[in-house]
């Protein structure tokens, strides 16, 4: 039913849900945008007035944002790659026949389902805690000194926290690619002498390239405004050793009550995410063509 | 060098047993062909033959060493699968390549041996594509190119023809028939196409349900089947079957009759019939006809047969090409 008609009127249904999303989206971006221009301090209302591009230059200047920055990089990065490794050991795990599978896999997706600020404060408080964490209970067993997780190594942390959330997302995607590789070729692989390592790394990995991408964009979107977990584990400290852009602009508009810096902050964010965006696209995004 | 040799092999899934105990040789340089209905038990066998499939029990000798637990890898054999198998991210080149470089030969004698295996394929222009780019014939081509360039003792080929249009599995055809004259290495041949056991086959195996029913050449299964199964399975078109009272002298039960070995009368014969669809292939030409209290007769005629749709024609079998079966399906000797 592509006749001229049934498109234009097919556009003409369209439209109130487009205009719904538009305003959606763009009223609060401009709100922000406008804001960003702004001295604007909850502390002082009806003070507000036109100062330029001062709120970027004193956040942009802001040690504290290069640092978060880095962080920032640091957590997204750190994650893909546990999940990224964990995930395809993980969905080539659960592809061998085992007794239960399918009860397995239900079970492996569980972490996926915990909220992120539940999982954070087991995390902290049964997993990590220093002297009734699990993790320190093991220590001392062996002798060790138990680690202070959230004060030695609090990015780290987080880190581990934010991948046991994503691992099962990775590996469920990855799990469905693999499926979907044509067992023919495995058995040709093998009559061609492939070792398992080869057949891995010449026929499966390439095979996986395209959900690899998919799992890589969709992280990275989710993974570049992680804040749930730091907020409950290690408010961005100590120092600003775990605060991420996100978390800086929290801290920056609603600690600090400054609208205009926050919403300045929030502006370098979506440039900063958008700028990720088009490196990942120009570097992987060939792999989701055809 | 390839001479396989099976030993009672048999091939159980859980309880179902899909190979029974099954005895072939098969000879260096021939081509056999694995001919049956689905489900018959052939690509297991192949597979089996392969390494792909554990046996179950007796033993599959490759050259005359013993090969039942040898990796697919070791056996020496090349299989083309129905699928193709192509590496869908590799060029043409580095899908014929693969196995020689898995096999850590030296760069330079890769390229030659692909340049040579591109030139008798004709893939030549086609060597730095992806498969995906080709059509299901080169694509073929390609998967015969990955199995040659290794020179396997022998050729496994698991109904490589099945996903191809009909003109082109004709060309195939021949294009393997050719490749094994010249190569002059052992294939084995799985199919469920019996005009491709016919004419490629110097020895056609028939499966059923398990077992094979028989070994021979394409004519002496044509001419005389071991059993109806055979009879059945073997020739296009199909036999006729004729169920009759079981007779006193040796105990035939039925009777086929191919259909070219029916005589047309219009005055008269053994049945009398009507003529029911009438196939016109140009060269010749297929009648059906319907016989009374019989089934469908079909009788193979010259192109230019003067009958028409409804006519009523007689029908008599020549009597030295009848086929006798007994009641549990052997064929009994013509004493006719």
């Amino acid at each position: 039913m592509a006749t001229t008609n049934s498109r234009a009127l097919a556009r003409l249904m369209l439209v109130p849900s487009v205009v719904l999303l538009l305003a959606w989206m763009l009223v609060p971006l401009c709100m922000t945008l406008y804001f960003s221009f702004l001295d604007y301090n909850l502390l002082s209302p009806g003070t507000e007035e036109f100062i330029g591009f001062m709120n970027y230059e004193f956040f942009l200047t802001d040690p504290a944002f290069f640092e978060s920055f880095f962080n920032t990089l640091l957590l997204v990065g750190g994650v893909l790659l546990i999940t990224l490794g964990g995930g395809i050991g993980l969905a080539i795990l659960l592809d061998q026949a085992i007794w239960g599978r399918n009860y397995v896999r239900i079970m492996v997706l569980a972490p996926f389902f915990v909220m992120p600020t539940v999982s954070a404060l087991v995390w902290k408080n049964m997993l990590m805690n220093p002297v009734n964490g699990l993790f320190a209970h093991f220590a001392n067993w062996l002798g060790m000194t138990p680690i202070d997780f959230f004060a030695q190594i609090p990015l780290l942390s987080i880190i581990v926290i934010v991948s046991w959330q994503w691992l099962p997302f990775a590996a469920l995607i990855l799990l469905t690619a693999i499926q979907s590789l044509d067992r023919e070729q495995l058995e040709a692989a093998d009559l061609d002498g492939a070792g398992p390592f080869s057949k891995f790394y010449y026929i499966v990995l390439p095979h996986l390239s395209r959900a690899i991408t998919a799992v890589i964009l969709i992280e990275t979107i989710f993974l570049l405004s992680i804040f749930a977990e730091i907020l409950v584990t290690t408010s961005g400290g100590p120092g600003y050793a775990s605060t991420n852009i996100t978390y800086l602009i929290y801290t920056q508009s609603l600690l600090q009550f400054d609208v205009g810096g926050g919403s300045a902050g929030g502006i370098v964010a979506v440039i900063i995410a958008n700028i990720v965006a088009i490196f990942l696209m120009r570097l992987i995004g060939k792999n989701l063509e055809d | 060098m390839g001479s396989i040799h099976l030993k009672q092999v048999t091939k159980d899934f859980g309880d179902v047993s899909v190979i029974k105990p099954i005895d072939l040789e098969i000879k260096d340089g021939e081509f056999i062909v694995f001919v049956g209905p689905s489900g018959c038990g052939k690509s297991t066998l192949l597979r089996m033959i392969a390494g792909l499939e554990d046996t179950t029990s007796g033993t599959i000798e490759i050259d005359g060493q013993d090969a039942t637990t040898t990796p697919p890898a070791k056996r020496g054999l090349a299989m083309v699968f129905q699928s193709y198998a192509l590496y869908p991210h590799m060029s043409v080149r580095n899908n014929i390549a693969f196995p020689l470089k898995r096999a850590k030969i030296n760069d330079d004698i890769i390229e030659e041996k692909i340049a040579s295996v591109a030139k008798t394929l004709n893939l030549t222009d086609y060597l730095d594509r992806k498969p995906g780019q080709l059509s299901g014939g080169q694509r073929q081509r390609v998967a015969i190119g990955r199995a040659i360039v290794r020179q396997p003792s022998a050729f496994l080929f698991d109904e490589p023809l099945s996903n191809l249009d009909a003109s082109l599995r004709v060309n195939m055809r021949l294009e393997i028939s050719e490749l094994h004259k010249s190569l002059n290495t052992t294939m084995v041949y799985v199919t469920h196409d019996q005009v491709e056991a016919m004419t490629m086959a110097d020895r056609i195996a028939v499966f059923n349900g398990g077992i094979i029913e028989q070994v021979g050449s394409p004519l002496e299964l044509y001419n005389n089947p071991a059993n109806r199964f055979v009879a059945g399975f073997i020739g296009s078109p199909k036999i006729n079957f004729i169920d009759i009272e079981p007779s006193t002298i040796d105990g035939t039960c039925s009777l086929g009759i191919r259909p070219e070995h029916i005589e047309i009368s219009t005055t008269g014969g053994q049945w009398a019939g009507k003529i029911g669809v009438i196939e016109h292939l140009g060269s010749e030409t297929f009648l059906h006809v319907h016989v009374d209290g019989h089934d469908t007769f079909t009788v193979k005629t010259s192109g230019d047969c003067p009958f028409k749709y409804g006519d009523e024609i007689y029908l008599s079998p020549q009597k030295n090409k009848l086929l006798h079966f007994d009641a549990t399906g052997k064929t009994l000797p013509n004493i006719a």
